[in-house]
């Protein structure tokens, strides 16, 4: 197998493959790299309605068609593979992946995505297929005539609380705050439908059962009233966070731990590029990952073009004043010396907040 | 119909019939949907490396699936896809319920799998 790459692209789902498609067309020696199975977030939706020229196609179907696309063009693909250690500071990056040996590359493409946020109370992964899901259609036919919970007030949240009403009894929606950060059209829907009732300002504080779940306690979250709510089957959907906390010592990431880039989605490190929903941004959609991906790409292609001529090309940061950077305060770091991350968890929040809309 | 690289567990027989060899045994059993396909995955993915253990799946809608895997014990008050369990010395030694991680799969494999570890169902 080659040691050495152009790029390593470090995620294979919409924006880890797209970036393999454009690089390997491109005649770069290439590899992707996924702890996960290949297509991450993708692999997760069932039916994918917007993505534009595919009029109806399962998550899966696009990432098959993605992941031949990037192979038929030479890239290599390694799925389940553990990325140990790397080493991004240098001109040659350094990729370990577990059980396959050492890689390097002239220039990385972090495209880690996002992962679901959890509760994190100790209940909640003991009763995990036990009651509580992640997955409205894989699961939702268990609780046929059931009484169910749904955690959460996005779109993900109101648009599965709705479609479980297909099987369940009652659809009890629980959600943090006294309004929803849903579209309108999905608050709508959901409160128009009468087996759904809804409990604002909860704090989840515990999923309860023997052996599998029977109730979900949460608390108002100003009274502090405890509420038994009776139910067997909770379902989580509240948000996802990124992939990143294994970065910050190697990027700059911002308060939220999101990836933080300039327009040409580079980050603070000369050579490191990101892509998709690890990345401070406001529309995380496959399409904007598709984007992200080729923007990446492109400009890693550039990179690696100007280091087999001898120049560097500047970090995010470093531009010069006539070429505003509109979408990163990172602040670059002196090879070998502390990144100062303070700026940048000053960033503003409507730059930096997600939106993820399913 | 499973579209993986897994062996298809399709009859109750050839389930007994893995069972009462003895042999070490790890079978999903789901269907091709999102909280499954990454378990198919990893199993595919783990298949070289466990050359000692056989790895299936199983249709959880099919009357296999049905008269085996979703009525044993060990997979009550189960209700995320896939069911996944383990055999070994002709006894389910370990069995989870919705998406696992790599990491998840590769500890009951050396634990519950590994040579001179006790065949306990849990
Ligand atoms: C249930 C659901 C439904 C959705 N529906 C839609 C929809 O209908 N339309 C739409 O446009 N968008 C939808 N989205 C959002 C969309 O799927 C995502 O925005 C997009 O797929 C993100 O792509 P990504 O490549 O940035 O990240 P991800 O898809 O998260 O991929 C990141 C990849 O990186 C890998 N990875 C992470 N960390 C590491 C590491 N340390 N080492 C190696 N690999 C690593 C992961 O395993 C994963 O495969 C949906 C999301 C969900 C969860």
């Amino acid at each position: 197998m080659d040691r050495h790459y152009d790029v390593i692209v470090i995620g294979a789902g919409a924006a880890g493959l797209t970036a393999g498609i454009y690089l390997a067309r491109a005649r770069m020696r290439t590899l992707i790299v996924d702890h996960g199975t290949v297509g991450g977030q993708m692999i997760l939706t069932y039916q994918v309605a917007n993505y534009p020229g595919v009029e109806n196609a399962s998550g899966a179907e696009i990432v098959a068609t993605m992941r031949r696309q990037a192979e038929s063009f030479g890239a290599r693909v390694l799925a389940h593979s553990e990325v140990q250690r790397i080493d991004l500071a240098g001109d040659v990056k350094t990729v370990e992946v577990e059980d396959e040996g050492t890689f390097t590359a002239t220039a990385v493409i972090l495209a880690t995505g996002g992962v679901p946020r959890m509760l994190g109370l100790p209940s909640e992964a003991a009763f995990k297929g036990r009651g509580i899901s992640f997955c409205a259609t894989c699961d939702g036919d268990f609780f046929e005539g059931k009484d169910i919970v749904v955690i959460g007030g996005g779109n993900s949240a109101l648009e599965e609380a709705v479609s479980l009403t297909k099987y369940a009894t009652s659809v009890t929606v629980v959600h943090e705050f006294d309004h929803f950060q849903a579209q309108p059209w999905a608050v709508d829907e959901a409160r128009a439908n009468p087996k759904i009732r809804f409990l604002m300002e909860q704090d989840v504080r515990e999923f309860v059962g023997g052996e599998s779940l029977e109730a979900v306690v949460v608390a108002h979250k100003r009274t502090g009233e405890i509420t038994r709510i009776p139910a067997e089957g909770a379902f989580l959907f509240i948000g996802y966070v990124p992939n990143t906390a294994w970065l910050k010592d190697h990027v700059a990431l911002n308060g939220r731990g999101e990836i933080v880039t300039d327009e040409s989605l580079r980050t603070d490190v000369a050579g490191v590029f990101a892509a998709g929903d690890a990345r401070a941004k406001r529309y995380r959609q496959i399409t904007t990952a598709v984007a992200d991906g080729t923007i990446a790409a492109l400009a890693a292609v550039e990179h690696v073009a100007s280091r087999a001529k001898g120049a560097g090309e500047k970090p995010a940061g470093k531009e010069p004043a006539a070429s505003p950077i509109t979408s990163s305060e990172a602040s670059p770091a002196a090879p070998g010396k502390a990144r100062d991350h303070s700026r940048l968890l000053r960033l503003p929040r409507a730059r930096a907040s997600r939106a993820s809309v399913s | 119909m499973l579209h993986t690289n897994l062996k298809h567990i399709e009859t109750v027989g050839e389930f007994k019939e893995l069972l009462d060899s003895g042999a070490k045994a790890a079978i999903v059993c789901g269907r091709m949907g999102p909280m499954c396909i990454p378990v198919y995955g990893i199993m595919e993915a783990l298949r070289d490396k466990y050359p000692d253990v056989r790895f299936f799946d199983m249709e959880f809608d099919s009357p296999v699936g049905m008269a085996t895997i979703r009525s044993l014990p060990e997979t009550r008050g189960f209700n995320g896809l896939p069911f996944t369990v383990y055999l070994r010395d002709g006894k389910v030694v370990a069995a989870t319920s919705s998406i696992q991680t790599k990491q998840q799969v590769k500890e009951i494999l050396d634990t519950r799998l590994a040579d001179g570890s006790a065949a306990v169902a849990g």
